[in-house]
Formats: C-alpha cells, structure tokens, sequence
C-alpha cells in the first residue's frame, strides 16, 4: 500500500533526526508533496494519525502538507507548462515529448520540536 | 518549540540503510541487482534464462512477490537459491527488507543475487533498495511510451532491457524511439534488446552483467 510506505519511511526518518539533534518530543512535521506524486493526501494523513501513535517522540505531531505545482517539459518547443491542466500533450505545439520535471516529490519542509 | 528546517527526503533514513547494505555487499564482494519491471514484464523468464546461459556464476534471487512462491519454485527448480521476501502488500521493496533477504542466503554461495521487486512502474524506483546496481525490464506489450509516462525509473536504472522481442511483428512498438527517449532521461543507461524466449540479445546482456560483476569485485579487493 502506497501511503502506508511512505508514512513508515517518514517516521524512520524522524525517529532518527530526533536520536541525532536529541529531541523528545515533535510537535509538527511540514511536507511538501508533488500535486501529482501519486499521494492521496487526505489518505495519507489518516495512515500518519494512526501510525504516530505507535512512536512515543511522533505521537503528538501534527502533520501539515505543502502541495508543489506539477510541471512539464516539452522537449520540441523547449518550454514548461501545467501538467495537471494539460496533460502529457504540450499546449504550446502539440508535441507529445514531455516529461515531468516538477510535482512528484514529498519532502519533510520543517518540523516543531522539544528538546 | 523550536523550529527545524530539515529540508531532506521522506526516505532519509531508509537512504543510510541502503548505503550500509551497499557497502557490506562490497565488502562480500557479491553483486546484488535490483531488478524492476510492470507485472509480467517478463523478470522471472529473463532470470531463469541467465541462471541457464551462466551456471559457473553462482546466482541467487530475491523474491519479493506480494502473495505467492510460485516465482522463488521457479528459480529453484533450476538449481538456484531463491529466497521468498515478504512484502506485507507492500508496493516495493526497501533497503532493510533487502537486507534481511540478503541475510537469509547461504553464506558463501552466491556472486550475483538479483532482487526481483515488486511489479511497479512508479514506488520501486523512489526506494534505494541498496542494490549497487538497477535494472529494468520493459517489454514490447507495454509500448514504447513508457520512459514518458513515467520517467523516473528510467532516470533511477544503470540498465534498461528492452525484453519478448520475438513480439514484435504484433505491436507497433519502436525501438529506436524507446531507445532515444529512454537515453534522453538517461543518457548514461545501458540498453539491451532481448528476447528471453528466443534468446536474441541475450549474449550482450551476459556480457555486461559478468563485467559488472568483475568491475565490482575488483572493487572490493577480491
Ligand atoms: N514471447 C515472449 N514471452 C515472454 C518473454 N519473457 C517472458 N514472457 C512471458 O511473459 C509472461 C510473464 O513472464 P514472467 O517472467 O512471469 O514476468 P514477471 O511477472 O515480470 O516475473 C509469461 O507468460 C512469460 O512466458 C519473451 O521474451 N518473449
Ligand atoms: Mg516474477
Ligand atoms: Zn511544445
């Protein structure tokens, strides 16, 4: 399951930084995710409600999540343009080259701590 | 409260358990290959057919089927160790259920282990699974649009093998196009057309895998 993976993936990762900058507690953790990442964000935050609890420095931190605009590039007409909107067809020319270069991420942002 | 910007990948920590694994392989000196394709692509077929071509290598394959052993039957019937992975329906494979595989081997045995991983075009290739190496299969069915459906593995994989060639003549897949987008994401990706019924093009991809092999344990000293 996609959002599960990736909410395990997330608590490692802040299970570790939190060992490493001696924290004890995180209040809140800050993503940013690709608009068109794959990530159903509501879903997402119903795996991280449920698997926060199981992690004593996670349990009470809030998740917040960022959207970053999906963008593509046309390789014929060397531009960008809106995937969401269009599609994988370039509006511009027509052109069916394009590929993807912004909007599928999901990075941690920021996160609230105590030490 | 104090406010940290972190700034890092989601898979941080899932990032550090891959580049342990890749460092004790080396110090094994075992070439572990993580192998990506769609469902069906053809990854058992092609494994069983290298297993075939190379048995002085000593092969092992890890298989991360969700739900079945069937495949790990299939690779041990040729004489191969296979290790049958539990995913949990999980969508990929990551470095430490790798690693735990990778522990499950017989010590010793192997020189090149393959991780057959889940059929996915999209998770598997955003998880260092802590391979040295990934490749991935494509196959004609699929057509020659997917390094512009999704990128991504291609960027992520050393090599692309372009596979059931012997289909060919019933799809209007190109693969001088496939080629040129997939070099286009990648320009460094390796490519080799093959068919692993017939066996065409399966010497070059061989060849390649064997120097990868030579090229990674002159690395760790052996
Ligand atoms: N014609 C043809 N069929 C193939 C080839 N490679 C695999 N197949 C068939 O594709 C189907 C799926 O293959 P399999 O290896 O199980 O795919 P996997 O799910 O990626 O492991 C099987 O029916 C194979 O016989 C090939 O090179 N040519
Ligand atoms: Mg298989
Ligand atoms: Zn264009």
């Amino acid at each position: 399951m996609h959002e599960m993976g990736i909410v395990i993936h997330l608590a490692k990762t802040l299970e570790e930084t939190a060992r490493e900058e001696g924290l004890t507690k995180i209040g809140s953790v800050t993503l940013d995710v690709g608009e068109v990442s794959g990530i159903v964000t509501d879903y997402f935050e119903d795996c991280w409600n449920y698997f926060r609890r199981k992690h004593p420095v996670l349990s009470e931190a809030e998740l917040h999540i960022g959207i970053i605009p999906a963008l593509t590039w046309c390789d014929s007409c060397r531009s960008t343009y809106e995937t969401v909107k269009y599609g994988r067809v370039c509006p511009n020319c027509g052109s069916g080259e394009t590929w993807l270069v912004q909007g599928n991420e999901c990075v941690i942002r920021q996160i609230e701590a105590e030490d | 409260m104090k406010v940290i910007e972190l700034h890092a990948s989601v898979t941080a920590g899932n990032d550090r358990e891959a580049a342990a694994l890749r460092e004790e392989m080396r110090r094994q000196g075992t070439l572990l290959i993580n192998l990506m394709s769609s469902p069906g692509a053809g990854k058992t077929t092609l494994l069983s057919r290298i297993i075939r071509d190379l048995p002085e290598t000593g092969i092992s394959v890890l298989e991360a089927d969700i739900a079945s052993t069937v495949d790990a039957g299939r690779i041990e019937a040729l004489g191969a160790e296979a290790v049958q992975v539990h995913t949990d329906g999980m969508c990929h494979m990551d470095a430490g259920m790798t690693a735990e595989a990778v522990r499950a081997l017989t010590p010793g045995r192997s020189r090149l282990a393959f991780l057959e991983n889940v059929g996915n075009l999209i998770c598997p290739a955003e998880y260092d699974t802590g391979a040295a190496l990934s490749v991935m299969i494509l196959s004609v069915p699929e057509g020659d649009d997917k390094p512009l459906k999704y990128p991504l593995i291609f960027q992520k994989s050393d090599a692309l093998v372009i596979t059931k060639l012997d289909a060919l003549p019933y799809f209007d897949f190109q693969v001088e196009k496939c080629i040129q987008r997939a070099k286009k994401l990648n320009p460094k990706i390796c490519i080799f057309p093959v068919s692993a019924k017939t066996g065409e093009g399966m010497a070059e991809l061989e060849r390649w895998l064997l120097e990868s092999l030579k090229d990674w344990q002159e690395q760790s000293g052996r």
